[in-house]
């Protein structure tokens, strides 16, 4: 078995989810102690980071919560708004009892009695499998505390941790401005531990088998392994487990593609970072190799395009929809994205290189070319929502100028491409659509 | 705190030793007055959509009782002093 398909949070788990007595008959129980040390000892020697996006270490969310010492609430969030992901919708359909088992472990760890199960309202699947799961918990009364299961709106922001507590504490899903923090006070001001799903399912596997056996997969610095929805120009696209460190060619070729015959690839979601094919092929998916490159691993998203896509056309349309998925609260955000994403929108539909031309007939410089215009409103726009999806968005940006900057120079001046009209390689959910915030809201 | 000393000491000045604070915006309040930009350009510019741009320095002493006012001036109380962020404990 090599190194990209050996499961853990997937094993024993065939088309659908297991039974609760054949996920203990291939798990075992899980302890609130191991090797001698209480749960979040262990969690905090296993190094497990979060792997919802944000990579915080899980140890010192638990501590953080533990400490309150007041009554805390539980959320594990599948809300998955990232479009190119489908690690969380395929985790709870595939093993909803180590979820369950993890929600159930952080909740004795923290002193919750109360816990929430975010989903993705559109993850039907998933839905399926958590209610099938919590109810055969219920007739075997295994759990000390009682479980919801809550659907989230469709949106990239509704997974946001401060968005998740507002839309949890009967809000709209959209974030806040903190602090306080979530564990400070959360869902119905409560502390509240939030934490991603498959991060549960990893701790509900710690508890079980101990920090050393974690850390026999992945680096030193970044130990265990990790779920990936590889999608684009692969055979077979999805996701998979894979120990942290992989090199991205062997994921690649795993899922039946070829980085020598790709354009680049997007890692991290549509948040992430593009990489030249080039560097695509040396690069090992870890913080440490991901980082020079301005890129991180994020939710685990990673995307192929094709070597006949226009990356120009793709990073335009990823723009314009991620744009239009502010939350529409913070000035920069709302008018710098929508700033940039008309802009993209003008070096594809040529009116960047029109307006080039006459400034050029008329013997005038322009004023500020349009990349340098770019990356200065990327500059500005960083930083300065209440959440990070300003960040997000430029971080793409950023990283499509600095990595296909001939690519981006040439649409400035000569507008169109032949590739700017092909069918898109990089899906988006259709229509992002405002009312479903304020429907759930 | 010789500093402190000679700090101009503007109308609503109170006599507190704020040095090290630092503005900080609340992003889903602020609605592009501008004020600040005005009152304090040593810290605060604008972006292409009137939205502040703060300086993260912390502030010096001399700028405190300027950046107090800013914030007192801010029609949605969008801009804040707070502590260095190394002392803040809540």
């Amino acid at each position: 078995m090599n190194a990209t398909d050996l499961p853990r949070l997937l094993a024993g788990a065939g088309r659908g989810a297991p039974s609760l007595d054949a996920h203990l008959a291939h798990h075992g129980l899980p302890s609130l102690s191991v090797d001698g040390v209480g749960l979040v000892a262990a969690v905090e020697e296993a190094g497990l980071h979060g792997r919802g996006g944000a990579a915080f270490p899980t140890g010192t969310k638990l501590h953080a919560v533990a400490r309150t010492r007041r009554r805390a609430v539980v959320v594990a969030n599948g809300a998955e708004g990232e479009p190119a992901s489908e690690k969380d919708g395929v985790l709870l359909a595939h093993a909803p009892h180590l979820v369950l088992d993890g929600v159930q472990l952080a909740a004795g760890a923290v002193g919750a009695r109360e816990a929430i199960v975010a989903v993705r309202a559109g993850a039907d699947a998933a839905h399926a499998a958590l209610a099938a799961a919590l109810d055969e918990r219920a007739r075997a009364r295994r759990d000390p505390v009682a479980v919801r299961v809550v659907a989230t709106p469709e949106r990239y922001v509704a997974g946001e941790e401060s968005a998740l507590t507002q839309f949890l504490s009967g809000g709209p899903a959209r974030p806040a401005f903190t602090p306080p923090r979530p564990f400070e006070r959360g869902v119905g001001g409560r502390p509240t531990l939030i934490q991603n799903v498959e991060t549960l399912a990893h701790v509900a596997l710690i508890a079980r088998h101990g920090p050393d056996w974690f850390r026999a997969l992945g680096t030193p610095r970044e130990p265990g392994t990790a779920l990936v929805t590889l999608s684009g120009d692969v055979e077979r696209p999805g996701v998979r487990e894979i120990a942290l460190g992989t090199s991205l060619q062997t994921l690649v070729a795993h899922g039946g593609g070829e980085l020598s015959h790709a354009k680049a690839v997007l890692i991290g979601g549509y948040f992430g970072a593009w990489l030249t094919a080039a560097d695509a092929q040396t690069v090992r998916l870890d913080a440490a190799h991901l980082r020079p490159h301005g890129a991180s691993l994020g939710s685990g998203a990673i995307a192929v395009l094709p070597r006949d896509a226009c990356v120009v056309a793709e990073t335009t349309r990823l723009a314009a929809w991620l744009a239009r998925e502010s939350a529409g609260q913070c000035g920069p955000c709302v008018h710098g994205l929508a700033a940039i994403a008309d802009l993209l929108r003008g070096l594809t539909d040529g009116r960047v290189a029109r307006a080039r031309h006459q400034a050029h007939r008329r013997g005038r410089a322009t004023a500020e070319d349009a990349l340098s215009c770019l990356r200065r409103w990327s500059g500005d726009v960083a930083g300065r929502g209440a959440c990070r999806h300003p960040d997000g968005v430029v971080r793409l940006v950023r990283s499509a100028l600095d990595a296909f900057t001939a690519d981006f120079d040439d649409h400035a001046r000569h507008g169109a491409c032949d590739r700017c009209a092909l069918e898109p390689a990089l899906p988006l959910p259709s229509p992002p659509s405002r009312a479903r915030l304020r429907a759930a809201a | 705190m010789s500093a402190r000393a000679q700090r101009p000491a503007p109308p609503a000045a109170r006599a507190e030793p704020d040095a090290g604070a630092r503005l900080r915006v609340n992003p889903i309040a602020c609605e592009a007055h501008g004020l600040c930009a005005e009152l304090l350009p040593e810290r605060v510019r604008l972006d292409d959509w009137g939205y502040p741009i703060l300086d993260d320095r912390p502030l010096t002493p001399a700028l405190v009782a300027h950046a107090r006012r800013a914030a007192a001036a801010c029609p949605t109380l969008a801009l804040a002093l707070e502590r260095d962020r190394s002392s803040k404990n809540q």
